[in-house]
């Protein structure tokens, strides 16, 4: 026992000592928070209206000063002709061109040029614009519109003000610890094989499994403290209301962490360079982490076989879970699901792992 | 001239050697031009949609009947009341929920007029928003077709044509394809040669060179030479994938592409080697190159736009090389912009070729 721990400690030594890496293994959660949380946003804003007008009419002032007023719409200039629209678009000066007919005054006609190029950012640009006109309309020509005999009210659950923030941090709990635990792992050990200290190692009385988890135990250790790091942030920076059992989230987020280990263990008994190990871990895990957890882009979209795929990807479970537990403030039932299939997982690669562990080189 | 031949020659047999790396470059295009255009697919379709009917009337049942013929929603259940709809959302089987008052169609009738209640799953801001906006584009459609019936036509006072222009159809991986090249190319030609020469690094192997006549100009070009070959190959396969596959051509010249990617090589080199000077051991570039990929990915606006971001962050990202290029491979793509279009980006790119290739040249110490 005294052997172990001198082993833990020696790790232990080895990584806080490499001050950037340790410096990176920290400061990495929080800066990831802050680009998801504050920077990247999927909220269209500052849409930049050119307008072509043969003529200035009383109406068209009228709809270009009610753009105007939206929070999310420039008007940045005039044009001469329609054929201009091409020129302003390639420049990414323009985003929405509004091309009024000569005659509109009598007979009101007009073309709405928009730079689909994006064709998500073009169609909720559609909507703030088109939600702008009909008001326009509808108080211009009371009683010439019949008003609408069935309104709507749209009720956004959970998320009320629509920050993106809620959908990204448990996505980078997800990121995080895979990178930490399996990515940083994987190469640590591949590392003593490549320089051939492993054979020293092995050579030596220790247990080889000691060896191993001796690696482990540092990266389990920063992982917790990068998970208390993320929560605080989110909780204090971001906002996020955490109405759900803390407890259980911190329980997932251990087994999450566990399994992040055992498949970095996995990884390096497969591999043989560091350069191997790394690329294993950035093809098969972040890759798919970032791509097909939902994180960023929603799983029932993709092909079917692609969605199957997604179900073996551990992070889509614990994002899920995490989501629930974090932001919907469900209670424990909801995840139980989740839950069990993370516990499987985390046993099933721990096993495979131990397993292919050799004792050898 | 001639060490620079032999130690190309040395380089390229060594890479070729290598019984992965090869195979990586083969794989790493086909995975991001076959695979990530169907993942990185934003377009929103089959919503899965639960519907409240407290009313039980034939114009609730064509409202229910007008949603479900279209292919933004999948009508999931019928739920009884809201608490149950709403538990089928925190199971997550549905994503919005449509509740339709009682006494809907007669208030209709009376012209009282009635309101829907659309309660969408906002987790994910962006899925939930449009969710509830097709929906309530289809209800107002709903209402039009209801004053028809009525006898009271709505004539359209203001007759307004939409144009999307560049993407007609609305295909989000025409916009994509073009920008996951540029991933393609950080990988490349910025994190395979740096990788490179930090292992010979840690291997010792690099202090053998520093006692050689062989210059250090001579070393890394022939370091980095085989990389930037290597980059504009894989980039030709792309674009020659690009329209196999997907039908895409650029609408402007390629000669404005290559341009821009091999000024962004130039800067990813660089990059590379500004890395590899300050790494000791493979690990700490590692995360170097980590630390840089995920904010080069996540602030370019690959993903998401940059004028969505806050002004420091758009600020940050102007800083970002990966941003040019990303805007003017979809420009060109798409837009069929040129060299006059895009000159401040050019001007951008060659901007950094300049300072980070500068910056490398004095990081560099041939002793260790």
């Amino acid at each position: 026992m005294t052997q172990f721990l001198a082993f833990i400690k020696k790790e232990f030594f080895h990584i806080m000592r490499d001050t950037r890496t340790m410096f990176i293994l920290l400061v990495m959660p929080v800066v990831m928070i802050i680009i998801f949380g504050f920077a990247i946003s999927t909220e269209i804003r500052n849409i930049n209206v050119v307008v072509v007008a043969p003529n200035s009419s009383e109406s068209i002032r009228q709809i270009i000063e009610k753009i105007e007023a939206n929070e999310y719409f420039n008007v940045v200039g005039f044009l001469n002709s329609s054929k201009d629209i091409d020129r302003e678009m390639r420049r990414d000066k323009a985003d929405i061109a509004l091309v009024f007919d000569s005659d509109f005054e009598r007979e009101p006609s007009m073309q709405i040029v928009v730079d689909a190029a994006n064709p998500v950012v073009a169609t909720s640009e559609m909507f703030y614009l088109s939600a702008v006109m009909r008001d326009y309309f509808i108080s211009k020509f009371k009683g010439v519109i019949p008003t609408e005999s069935i309104g709507t009210n749209i009720h956004m659950l959970y998320n009320p003000q629509m920050k993106s923030s809620y959908n990204f941090v448990p996505g980078i709990m997800g990121l995080i610890f895979i990178l930490i635990c399996a990515m940083m792992t994987s190469v640590s050990i591949v590392r003593e094989k490549e320089i051939g200290t492993m054979e020293v190692l092995l050579a030596s009385p220790v247990k080889p499994l000691h060896i191993i988890f001796a690696k482990m135990i540092p990266y389990f250790v920063i992982s917790c403290v990068n998970l208390a790091t993320i929560l605080l942030l989110a909780f204090f920076l971001l906002d996020i209301p955490m109405t759900g059992n803390l407890f259980w989230l911190c329980a997932i987020s251990l087994i999450y962490i566990l399994l992040s280990l055992s498949l970095g263990l996995l990884i390096s008994t497969v591999v043989e360079s560091q350069v191997a190990a790394m690329f294993a871990s950035l093809l098969g895990l972040m890759i798919p982490v970032l791509m097909l957890s939902g994180m960023m882009f929603p799983i029932e979209n993709m092909p079917i076989p692609l969605q199957t795929v997604s179900n073996i990807v551990p992070a889509k479970w614990y994002i899920s879970a995490v989501r629930k537990l974090m932001i919907e403030g469900l209670a424990f039932s909801y995840i139980v699901k989740e839950l069990s299939i993370l516990i499987g997982m985390t046993i099933f690669l721990t096993v495979i792992a131990l397993k292919k562990f050799k004792n050898r080189l | 001239m001639a060490i620079l031949k032999y130690l190309l020659e040395k380089e390229v047999k060594q890479f070729m050697r290598n019984a992965f790396i090869p195979k990586m470059i083969i794989a790493y295009p086909l995975i991001i031009m076959l695979v990530l255009p169907l993942i990185t697919t934003m377009d929103i379709k089959n919503i899965k949609l639960t519907i409240v009917d407290s009313d039980h009337s034939s114009t609730s049942e064509n409202l229910v009947n007008k949603i479900s013929a279209s292919s933004y929603f999948t009508i999931e259940t019928i739920a009884e009341n809201y608490s149950e709809a709403l538990s089928e959302i925190e199971y997550g089987s549905v994503d919005v929920i449509l509740e339709i008052p009682k006494d809907f169609e007669s208030n209709i009738i009376s012209g009282n007029g009635t309101e829907v209640q659309i309660s969408a799953n906002a987790v994910d801001g962006s899925k939930g928003s449009l969710g509830g906006n097709y929906l309530s584009n289809i209800i107002s459609d709903f209402n039009v077709e209801l004053s028809q019936k009525a006898g009271t036509p709505r004539h359209a006072v203001v007759n307004i044509m939409v144009q999307n222009r560049y993407n007609e159809f609305l295909d989000y991986r025409d916009y994509m394809i073009p920008a996951l090249i540029a991933i393609l190319l950080i990988l490349l030609c910025g994190l395979l040669p740096a990788l490179n020469i930090v292992l010979e690094k840690e291997n010792g192997t690099i202090e053998q060179m520093n006692v050689t006549p062989v210059s250090k100009t001579m070393f890394i070009l022939a370091k980095l030479i085989p990389y930037w070959v290597m980059g504009l190959v894989v980039l030709t396969i792309c674009f020659v994938v690009a329209w196999a596959v997907y039908g895409l051509v650029p609408q402007g010249s390629f000669l404005t592409i290559y341009c821009a990617s091999i000024l962004f090589i130039f800067i990813m080199s660089g990059f590379g080697l500004i890395i590899s000077n300050y790494s000791a051991t493979l690990q700490q570039a590692l995360f170097v190159i980590f630390f840089f990929i995920m904010t080069f990915i996540l602030m370019s606006g690959l993903f998401t736009p940059t004028k969505s971001m806050p002004v420091w962050a758009e600020i940050v990202s102007s800083f970002i090389p990966p941003r040019y290029l990303i805007e003017i491979m979809r420009n060109v793509y798409l837009k069929g912009g040129g060299f006059v279009d895009l000159y401040p980006k050019f001007l951008a790119l060659g901007g950094f070729v300049v300072v980070v290739n500068f910056i490398a040249v004095l990081s560099y110490r041939k002793r260790s």
